[in-house]
């Protein structure tokens, strides 16, 4: 099936994905990781995508990147149909999307040098000149805050887990793309150095006029560097909207429920008891119509029968439930 | 405090031979903890606070030192003969760790698991332990218990798994839960759901609990005291609301302001601690915090500064240049 969704688009998108649909098969079951899922990122925006883990987050936006390929839907790019593209093609548009992971330690070559390891996009895209490659890795290494002759030379396990993170956006950068994914870029760190790589990537955001769409779990940490935030929930989306705006009057229950999770430094804010009632069902199996149903208080027999479709309730924000939290208007 | 402390750990030390050299994990720390209490530790990445715990424990690496009295319920822990250490944990003192995995066993059952532990320390016969395990089961929220006792801890989620942990460390109704990072690896909503369930035991059983974490967030609203460590230290101690209304400790307020606010506008640049806590091979002559710290002298440099009593004397910080004026939430 195939929703009906108009948003008012945003003034330029440079990405755009439409009616998104990837699964994977598992031992002759189907899980669905992605369902009808359609999104856009405007030039110079950042997206924040939250959800609980196994949601479909990852799946999104690999398969952004076309490193998963999508049962069906498009995926444009400034324009073009990166579904639709493959071979030379897509390998220069890659050049233009960067992904950067949530394990900094894990996704570098634990034998190779920094430099070699941040000089190797420049090596895939036919970059031939060394001295050229090491002027712009240097560069690089330099705006993540690192001293490029201090650590060129070393392997990764000679830096902790922000420093990996540091090298692993040098990386992402060193193309100068237009477009980067962060998936989890800061869930593996630690609150100060968690702090260090935010600032980081907004720094980065402006210098080098990135587009981002930014995955995380950590609702706080995901308003703090997004413009606009877009809530996904057992492989479908549940809200999209300016961040300020969702999070100070989110319309989807599911919304509610995560804002409510999130710890808040202050003892005199008592925790919310039992705000999250069980876990997400499978993906395997996932429930008829709204697939939050199993778990939200508002559930009756139409969020049974019927999926919801996303629908403007604020401007600019939209959401997929009957029985909304705010009225359309 | 009025009843007697439960725990107290007095001027402990832990080193660690390394080929770097020796390395202080643990720099003459003092605690308590009362009966029924909850308290809460707190620092970034590496400065102590598992080491600290498996202190406690008695759980340490093989090559560790440890030195200083830890008290338990009257008894000397560093001194008591393993065998009895060995039935006092499980039976009196508990711990979760961070992944349920270290605590589970991948081959055997979740009702096998439950079962031995009760078995070996309460006189129970199979079917009572059975039964117990199922109540237990049902009691940190997971549907359908009986099934899930035939199950292996690969067959559930991780929320799932940590419930298991907590069910088995709550099985002997111990009187203090050590939980290392008990949620640290789980979804926001997940954590929340533990962490209640945490609460919810320890109020039924009048357990202690010592919560450790790298998340003040996680702090503020679930525990009755706060102990901020770095580089090995207690550098702040304070029943919890005082500490959030008076923070004295330059550290403490700086891992305060780290963490993304959900009421900031977006792109409200963070106030970073920049840097990492020092190399714990190599100790520093003065404060540790100094190479970071905005307020650092010379003399901070040179001295360390001793864990000294603030206006009321369960608050206690050290640092030569304390914060003075009321900051912390709001400021
Ligand atoms: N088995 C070990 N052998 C040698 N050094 C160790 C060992 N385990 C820990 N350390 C060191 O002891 C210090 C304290 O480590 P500890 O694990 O207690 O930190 P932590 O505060 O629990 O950190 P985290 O938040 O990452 O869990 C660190 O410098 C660490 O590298
Ligand atoms: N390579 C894969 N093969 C099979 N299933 C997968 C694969 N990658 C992810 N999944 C499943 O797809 C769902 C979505 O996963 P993922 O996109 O990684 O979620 P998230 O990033 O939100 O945590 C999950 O149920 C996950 O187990
Ligand atoms: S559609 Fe129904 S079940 Fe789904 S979120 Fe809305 S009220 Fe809840
Ligand atoms: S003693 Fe000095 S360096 Fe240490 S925290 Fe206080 S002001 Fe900062
Ligand atoms: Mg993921
Ligand atoms: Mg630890």
């Amino acid at each position: 099936m195939t929703q009906d969704i108009r948003p008012s688009p945003p003034p330029d998108p440079l990405l755009k994905v439409q009616n998104l649909v990837v699964e994977y098969a598992v031992g002759g079951k189907t899980i669905h990781a992605v369902s009808d899922v359609s999104l856009e990122v405007a030039r110079g925006e950042t997206l924040g995508l939250v959800g609980e883990s196994g949601c479909g987050k990852s799946t999104l936006g690999r398969a952004v990147l076309q490193l998963r390929r999508a049962q069906s839907g498009r995926v444009l790019f400034d324009g073009e149909d990166l579904t639709a593209m493959h071979g030379d093609a897509l390998r220069k548009m890659r050049q233009r999307v960067q992904l950067i992971f949530q394990d900094p330690i894990a996704s570098l070559n634990p034998r190779r040098r920094i430099g070699d390891i941040v000089a190797e996009p420049l090596v895939i895209s036919g970059v031939r000149d060394p001295k050229k490659r090491e002027e712009l890795v240097r560069e690089v290494l330099g705006a993540v805050g690192l001293d490029p002759s201090l650590v060129m030379g070393r392997l990764p396990h000679e830096f902790s887990g922000g420093q990996c993170q540091r090298i692993c956006i040098a990386r992402a950068l060193v193309l100068n793309p237009e477009f980067v994914i962060c998936d989890e870029p800061v869930s593996a760190l630690d609150v100060s150095i968690r702090a260090q790589i935010l600032n980081l990537l907004e720094d980065m955001k402006a210098r080098f006029g990135l587009t981002l769409l930014f995955i995380a779990h950590d609702l706080a940490v995901v308003k703090a560097v997004s413009d606009r935030v877009a809530v996904m929930y057992l492989g479908r989306l549940c809200e999209v909207g300016p961040s300020e705006q969702v999070f100070a009057h989110p319309a989807h229950p599911y919304t509610a429920l995560l804002i409510e999770a999130i710890p808040v430094p202050d003892p005199d804010v008592r925790p919310a008891e039992s705000v999250a009632v069980g876990e997400p069902p499978s993906p395997m199996s996932p429930p008829s119509g709204c697939r939050f149903r199993t778990r939200c208080p508002r559930a009756d027999q139409r969020c049974n029968d019927e999926v919801p479709e996303l629908r403007e309730l604020a401007p600019r924000q939209f959401a997929a439930c009957h029985h909304p939290l705010i009225a359309a208007g | 405090m009025t009843e007697p402390a439960l725990l107290s750990v007095e001027d402990v030390s832990v080193d660690l031979p390394t080929p770097r050299g020796n390395l202080r994990a643990v720099d003459h720390v003092d605690l308590t903890v009362g009966a029924g209490r909850t308290l809460g530790i707190v620092g970034e990445s590496g400065c102590g606070k598992t080491m600290l715990s498996r202190a406690i424990l008695h759980l340490l690496p093989k090559k560790a030192k440890l030195s200083g009295r830890v008290m338990f319920d009257g008894q000397d822990l560093v001194r008591l003969d393993p065998e009895r250490l060995r039935k006092l944990r499980g039976r009196s003192l508990a711990v979760v760790f961070q992944d349920p995995m270290t605590s589970l066993n991948p081959v055997l059952t979740i009702g096998t698991q439950l079962i031995e532990t009760l078995q070996e320390h309460l006189e129970l016969d199979g079917a009572a332990a059975k039964r117990r395990s199922a109540e237990l089961l049902a009691a940190v929220g997971i549907p359908a218990p009986e099934q899930r006792l035939t199950q292996y801890p690969h067959q559930l989620s991780g929320g799932m798994r940590q419930r298991v942990a907590i069910a088995i460390a709550l099985s002997c109704e111990p009187k203090l839960l050590i939980a290392d990072e008990p949620t640290t690896a789980l979804d926001v909503t997940i954590q929340a759901q533990i962490l209640d369930l945490l609460a919810r035991e320890q109020r039924r059983r009048h357990m202690a609990m010592i919560i450790i974490t790298h998340d003040l967030g996680v702090v503020a609203g679930r525990t009755d005291e706060v102990a901020v460590m770095y580089a090995g230290r207690v550098v702040e101690r304070a029943p919890t609301p005082l500490l959030f209304k008076n923070m004295h400790m330059p550290y403490t307020q700086a891992l305060l302001a780290a963490i993304p606010r959900i009421d900031a506008a977006p792109h409200t640049p963070l106030p970073a601690i920049s840097g990492r806590p020092p190399d714990p091979t190599r100790p520093l002559q003065g404060c540790s915090f100094a190479p970071r710290c905005r307020y650092a002298t010379g003399l901070c440099h040179r001295e360390k500064p001793a864990l000294t009593p603030a206006e009321s004397p369960e608050h206690r910080f050290a640092c030569f240049h304390p914060i003075l004026a009321p900051a912390g939430v709001g400021a």
